[in-house]
């Protein structure tokens, strides 16, 4: 784990600023908290946070690099974790069966049944750490580690949008079909993209999801 | 309007890109040689980040439903329009009805692997997110957010009567980039640069790399002599950009091109410069090409060398205009 902040170039077109220590929602609330400084820079086209770090592209690249990480070091010190007051989206969830085909591969791994499976997934309050991947899809902080499984060695070609997975030591669900090489347990339905909203995501960091419990099929 | 009539088209409209909604998990998209994408615009007259149609498949068939100024930069594809030789990097007058293909790209000095169809008054699709580009994931801009199939029907915008322009030398030319003899691009070290072994850090800027069949618009997964970590490292999610080149646990690189996602967590050993994505994105599957160590400094001046490139381009197309109309 590194001790200092890091930052870093990517080519010509954007920076990224990785903040040091566990990722936990205090670190991450400062992550958004200069996530919303910079992207009034007039250097900065948007400001995009990550699990605990932020990308900033460039609307025009710097001359010199130095004084902008070293705003950027400066802004990050200043930067008080942002405690954002975002909705509490409940979400459904059929888990196992047919929109589930990896829960055996969880249960084998975990030592668990299904149904502490569930009750330990559909315990926590997720907050939305951060989007990415893909259009909508947000990661998740809060999973309990005890369910946490490798994810897949071969990715799956496509999953469905709305598939509740597992992957590693997080979990999250999918805004759209795709590849994925996540361990899926269950299924929702939910639109978390629609370009023609504003803003066209359904969360944003800040919010948060509860999983509640559907059905459980075996 | 001009319609497609290829059968599996694996062609999409492109503009440069979409590049405000990163934060929403929304890629860039965007045309792979967004110089070839603009320097048509410029020919017609059009704004420079019009919409154009990106063919990566040949021979590659569109017929123009009405009388319609084009032009064809990119990939040389020796194309026709109703069987007569239409000259690249120009733009040329079609009638309604004249079906134009576009053949396999030509080796000759440059050989490109993406052609671009640039129409008088741009490819009129709606305006998603601040772009046309088409997002395959998520399904959207473009043509119903997918690639274009037979029978699509693209409506190209108003424009004022185009006056037909010709003399680009194509930038494949014009900007040549070779070491020992094989094409190359310009990287800058990333954050985990450090973190790969030395001897394999050595071989990653002296050993050639090849583009294997496992690439496309996603991504360019590459062949060769391989990258070490030291030590695994702990990887978090964060947002990336096309040209960053990540480095998988089999340690062959794959470079994130413009429909890769916006975000990842693989090691990243560098970014290709944004000014030399464009020759990247016009290597056809096997070539094998050098990657050359840059720093800040000679990024910002490979930019300037483009965007210096390009003003004497819109200064001469401005100029045929200008004595076509005259």
């Amino acid at each position: 784990m590194t001790q200092a902040p890091a930052v870093s170039c990517l080519g010509t077109s954007a920076m990224l600023f990785e903040a040091p220590g566990e990722t936990t929602l205090t670190n991450q609330q400062r992550i958004w908290a200069l996530a919303r400084e910079v992207a009034s820079w007039p250097e900065v086209r948007e400001a995009v946070p990550g699990v605990n770090n932020l990308l900033l592209s460039f609307s025009a690249a710097p001359k010199r690099l130095e004084p902008l990480e070293m705003r950027l070091l400066g802004a990050w010190r200043e930067a008080a974790a942002m405690p954002l007051d975002g909705r509490v989206i409940e979400l459904p969830v059929t888990y196992g069966g047919e929109g589930g085909p990896h829960m055996a591969d969880v249960i084998a791994h975990t030592g668990l049944s299904i149904e502490e499976i569930v009750a330990i997934h559909a315990s926590p309050v997720y907050p939305v750490y951060a989007l990415g991947s893909h259009p909508g899809y947000c990661y998740l902080g809060g999973m309990d580690p005890r369910i946490a499984t490798p994810r897949r060695k071969v990715p799956v070609i496509r999953i469905p949008g709305g598939a509740v997975s597992i992957g590693g030591a997080q979990t999250g669900v999918s805004a759209s079909d795709g590849p994925s090489g996540w361990n899926t347990i269950g299924t929702t339905e939910m639109v978390f993209f629609d370009a023609s909203r504003d803003p066209p995501v359904l969360l944003q960091p800040g919010d948060s999801i509860v999983f509640t419990v559907a059905e459980i099929r075996k | 309007m001009i319609e497609i009539l290829s059968q599996s088209a694996f062609a999409s409209v492109q503009d440069l890109g979409r590049f405000d909604a990163v934060r929403w998990g929304v890629g860039t998209a965007g045309a792979m040689d967004r110089l070839a994408l603009l320097v048509g615009n410029l020919l017609l007259g059009n704004p420079e980040d019009a919409a154009g149609v990106e063919a990566q498949v040949f021979p590659f068939e569109v017929r123009f439903e009405a009388d319609l100024t084009f032009a064809l930069t990119g990939a040389d594809c020796a194309a026709i329009l109703d069987g007569v030789p239409v000259l690249p990097w120009a733009s040329t007058a079609a009638h309604a009805g004249q079906v134009l293909r576009l053949g396999l790209p030509q080796a000759g000095r440059w050989r490109g692997a993406r052609a671009y169809l640039t129409v008088a008054g741009g490819v009129d699709v709606p305006m998603v997110l601040g772009s046309r580009s088409t997002q395959l994931r998520g399904a959207i801009g473009g043509l119903d957010g997918r690639m274009l199939r037979h029978g699509d029907r693209l409506p190209a915008g108003d424009a004022p009567a185009a006056t037909l322009v010709a003399g680009v030398v194509p930038p494949g030319l014009a900007l040549p980039l070779e070491a020992d003899g094989l094409p190359s691009v310009r990287v800058l070290p990333a954050a985990e640069y450090g973190a790969f072994t030395d001897a394999s850090l050595a071989r990653f800027w002296t050993e050639p790399w090849k583009i294997t069949p496992q690439s496309d618009r996603y991504g360019f997964r590459l062949a060769g002599a391989g990258l070490e970590l030291k030590t695994q490292l702990e990887t978090r999610s964060h947002g990336i950009v096309p040209g960053v080149i990540q480095v998988p646990h089999s340690g062959q690189p794959i470079v994130q091109m413009c429909d890769a996602q916006p975000s990842g967590g693989y090691p990243k050993v560098g970014t290709v410069i944004e000014a030399d994505l464009w020759r990247l994105g016009q290597m056809p599957i096997g070539t094998r090409f050098r990657f050359l160590r840059v720093d800040w400094e000679a990024a910002l001046a490979a930019r300037d060398a483009v965007d210096g490139w390009l003003a004497e381009v819109r200064r001469v197309a401005g100029l045929l205009r200008a004595r076509k109309a005259a």
